[in-house]
């Protein structure tokens, strides 16, 4: 993948650091941090996003050109961290008031979980992309989700080794499954990337990261926050959970929306795997591997339903964005633009 | 070989092996473990190709034997 063109002072140094064009600075990055950190919303804010993104992505495939030790390098693990817990902070105030309801609902924690999913409301763009969608706003939807699924299922990965092993042995076949169950080809992340190519549209990982704005990043920096961090396994499981209990019958409306718009098979196909797949998924996530997790460390309960919520919000936030656009007639993209105009 | 029934008057069942793991889910579907296939009430065999599959247990799924959601928009206690 290639390095995104910048969005601010921050990611603009960053940038040319991984690059070989600048020298850190770690006077210069630690300002460019502090300063992009006094955000309003730190959820859209094109810098903030960007730059967590591109810290993240060194821990995932990397950027061509850029040497892999920067993944390790202490300035930017700083950076990366000083940023974690504004972009943390701002998704815990958000989450508070599903987090407590869920605490304080009745039940056993997977029923609290799938409480916490279906009181949570807010704007869908399901029934609309079933109903009324062009075809053109259907692929830009695509656009938007190709950031995070073209890496379907890797961030939840990192837990992998952070949990008891009656939590380990469910999340390693839920795993198995979206790897494609041993078939390669039936990988979810290439599915998605076949109904890309199918529609015309660019298949290769990162290949839209200059359109997408920051809330759509901010939805995938979510969930390599939880992955990365063992102190934030509880989030990361319940981010799973609610992720698998918001798809199966979305998916379906997705297949209806396709057929009526005539897209190509492919993308029907992606969205038909996930009916199947996450009715099975939601169950064994919030049953097998969240149950069984807080049964074993009762302290994490209040992440899983941490991560569950961010979840939601970050849909909503992109649903809302997508909805507001397309009402107003607008693309939901950023233009693309060079490198020198995103920085002026 | 002994069928064994899984979701109640449905008329799904599998294979009795030492290999099956079935586990019903409280207002949702039966998890199964360890089966090759799952047969349906007219007798016809599906094929099971994941590592865990979800069986439909309240009769609404369009894609029967297989839970698709749908137990999800029945109101409880019906």
């Amino acid at each position: 993948m290639q390095l995104p063109s910048p969005r601010g002072v921050l990611s603009s140094h960053l940038i040319d650091v991984l690059a070989g064009n600048a020298r850190l600075q770690p006077s210069t990055l630690g300002n460019a941090v502090r300063t992009a950190m006094v955000s309003d919303d730190p959820i859209a804010d094109e810098d903030v996003q960007l730059s967590l993104w591109v810290l993240y992505e060194l821990h995932y495939r990397g950027f061509d050109g850029v040497d892999d030790r920067w993944e390790w390098e202490p300035h930017l693990l700083k950076a990366r961290r000083e940023l974690e817990e504004c972009f943390e902070a701002e998704l815990r105030r958000r989450a508070r008031p599903h987090v407590t309801n869920a605490a304080m609902a009745e039940g056993d924690l997977p029923e609290r979980l799938f409480g916490l999913v279906d009181d949570f409301g807010g704007p869908s763009i399901t029934s609309y992309l079933q109903r009324e969608a062009t075809a053109d706003q259907f692929k830009e939807m695509l656009v938007h989700r190709s950031i995070y699924q073209l890496k379907e299922a890797d961030p939840h990965s990192w837990a992998i080794p952070r949990l008891p092993d009656l939590a380990k042995v469910p999340l390693v076949e839920l795993q198995y499954d979206e790897y494609g169950a041993g078939r390669p080809e039936r990988q979810h992340a290439k599915l998605f990337a076949d109904g890309l190519e199918a529609c015309g549209l660019d298949r290769e990982y990162g290949a839209y990261l200059d359109q997408v704005p920051g809330s759509t990043l901010a939805l995938s920096n979510a969930m390599s926050l939880f992955g990365l961090h063992r102190r934030l396994r509880g989030a990361a499981m319940g981010h799973l959970a609610a992720l698998e209990a918001t798809s199966s019958l979305p998916c379906r409306k997705y297949v209806g929306g396709v057929r009526r718009l005539g897209l190509p098979e492919e993308v029907a196909v992606y969205f038909d795997e996930h009916v199947e797949a996450d009715a099975v998924h939601e169950q064994v996530a919030a049953r097998d591997i969240c149950g069984t997790l807080v049964a074993q460390e009762p302290q994490l309960a209040e992440d899983v339903f941490f991560g569950a919520a961010v979840c939601l919000l970050m849909d909503a936030i992109l649903a809302e964005h997508l909805l507001g656009c397309w009402q107003g007639g607008q693309s939901s993209l950023r233009p693309t633009t060079t490198a020198d105009e995103a920085v002026a | 070989m002994t069928r064994l029934p899984l979701a109640g008057d449905l008329g799904f069942t599998v294979e009795q092996t030492d290999e099956i793991d079935v586990r019903p889910c409280a207002h949702g579907p039966v998890l199964v473990r360890g089966a090759t296939s799952v047969r349906d009430a007219e007798g016809e065999d599906h094929p099971v190709t994941r590592p865990v599959v979800a069986v439909c247990a309240c009769g609404k799924s369009q894609r029967g034997p297989w839970c698709d959601g749908t137990h999800k928009v029945i109101p409880r206690g019906r």
